[in-house]
């Protein structure tokens, strides 16, 4: 009988992709465990050396590094961590959206934006977009390392260094719990200033070999260190919204099924309805 | 009172490394090898590729490896961050060239500068392991 054929097969190949989600769902949540470990382990150093750029800072009051001077706008820097893939939920496109009401403000004060991608889906946009892209990294993976990010930080430092840019901002999701991530862009440059009273005694360091040199090199690291954070923490946002993007594909897959189900039975049922008045019609006319 | 001990943090941007208290330790800076009591006076120095030898509160000893860093010593507290990632100026340089260079999709051969650079602080580096190991090996032989 060859009722409902081709119910029978959407029915199966729905039912393929059903696994196919169900598993990159079971992967990613098992992945998001690790980021969030990831994560975690990064903060003691970025504590510990921001103490470090406070307590000098507030040792050296006679020295302002170029990195705590405000200066007039005239052209700004965004870095913006994306992921590489895919298939997670409105992420990107949430973050992009931020940073592009970002970019619009700063446009209608008539300043210009420099960009720097992380992650091949912000490459790929603001490449289309038609932003200034200074610099991009992409296939960074699911292990960052700081040296991944080093090279275009340091393109945006030197930026600002030479003028180019008088302010950074760090455009990246905030991973607040699974079912939520928040887009945030924050200033990274010039740094706020921190006023919390523990930093406000000083001690009076021996410096090797300066402390100019000692807080150039800690302050690059100081920001690097912000970025990887950035990429670690997107990482962790990434399968966290792909694990409920995909939870829902299989539970639309389910309800889909259903539904064919239903319908594939009733066409059957009047098949079998029919077939039988024929055969009663047929054997009353004899 | 004389103190004894003080507390030790080594992290890096990937990971913590140690925490906990130490009775002394010895690291390389850029002006040579500096060993740290208890007390000593408030310090802020960069490390450069080596090993950090501590010994912990029990009197057991550790060797840690870094590949550079930047050390702050303040009275009772150290705090050590340490570098991950191969540090050299002309290497950032070019890893900043390479983020640029993707930007503008062009692929271009790696020039023999950027090679001199890299083997040069690969050869630091191994160096500076060879020297942990070689005090991993001797602090082994006492045992």
């Amino acid at each position: 009988m060859a009722v409902g054929k081709e119910i029978r097969n959407q029915i199966s190949s729905i039912k393929n992709t059903q696994k196919i989600t169900s598993a990159m769902e079971m992967v990613a949540a098992s992945k998001m465990r690790k980021a969030q470990d990831a994560m975690q382990l990064g903060k003691p150093y970025a504590t510990n050396i921001r103490n470090v750029v406070s307590h000098i800072a507030n040792a050296n009051p006679e020295y302002t590094h170029v990195y705590m001077k405000e200066r007039p706008v005239k052209r700004v820097g965004f870095i913006v961590v994306s992921s590489d893939r895919g298939l997670c939920g409105g992420l990107n496109i949430n973050l992009f959206k931020a940073m592009i009401a970002a970019m619009k403000g700063w446009h209608d004060q008539g300043v210009q934006v420099d960009i720097c991608t992380i992650g091949a889906k912000a490459g790929s946009f603001f490449n289309n977009f038609g932003g200034r892209v200074v610099a991009s990294v992409r296939n960074i993976g699911e292990k960052p390392e700081l040296k991944d990010v080093i090279g275009s930080v340091k393109v945006m430092l030197d930026a600002y260094n030479d003028g180019t840019i008088d302010r950074l901002f760090l455009v990246s999701n905030t991973f607040i719990n699974t079912m939520t991530q928040k887009p945030t862009v924050e200033q990274l440059l010039p740094l706020q200033p921190a006023d919390e009273p523990e930093f406000k005694h000083h001690w009076d360091y021996i410096y090797e070999p300066d402390p100019q040199v000692l807080l150039d090199g800690l302050l690059m690291r100081y920001i690097e260190s912000l970025v990887y954070q950035a990429v670690v923490e997107n990482n962790a946002c990434e399968q966290a919204a792909r694990m409920i993007a995909m939870k829902n594909a299989t539970d639309n897959a389910g309800t889909l099924i259903d539904e064919l189900q239903l319908i594939y039975n009733k066409a059957r049922q009047a098949a079998i309805t029919q077939e039988l008045s024929e055969i009663v019609g047929g054997a009353a006319a004899v | 009172m004389a103190m004894t001990t003080m507390h030790l943090d080594i992290a890096s941007t990937e990971a913590q490394i140690f925490s906990g208290r130490v009775t002394s330790l010895v690291v390389t800076g850029t002006l040579g090898d500096m060993g740290i009591l208890p007390g000593h006076a408030p310090l802020l120095s960069a490390l450069v590729p080596g090993p950090v030898r501590l010994v912990t509160q029990d009197g057991e000893e550790q060797i840690f490896y870094v590949s550079g860093g930047y050390i702050e010593v303040q009275p009772g507290v150290v705090n050590i961050l340490a570098d991950t990632a191969l540090r050299a100026d002309d290497m950032d340089e070019v890893q900043a060239e390479e983020a640029k260079r993707a930007a503008e999709e062009v692929v271009l051969n790696r020039g023999a500068a950027f090679d001199y650079s890299r083997a040069a602080t690969q050869l630091a580096e191994a160096a500076a392991q060879l020297r942990t190991i070689q005090q991993l090996r001797k602090k082994a032989g006492h045992h």
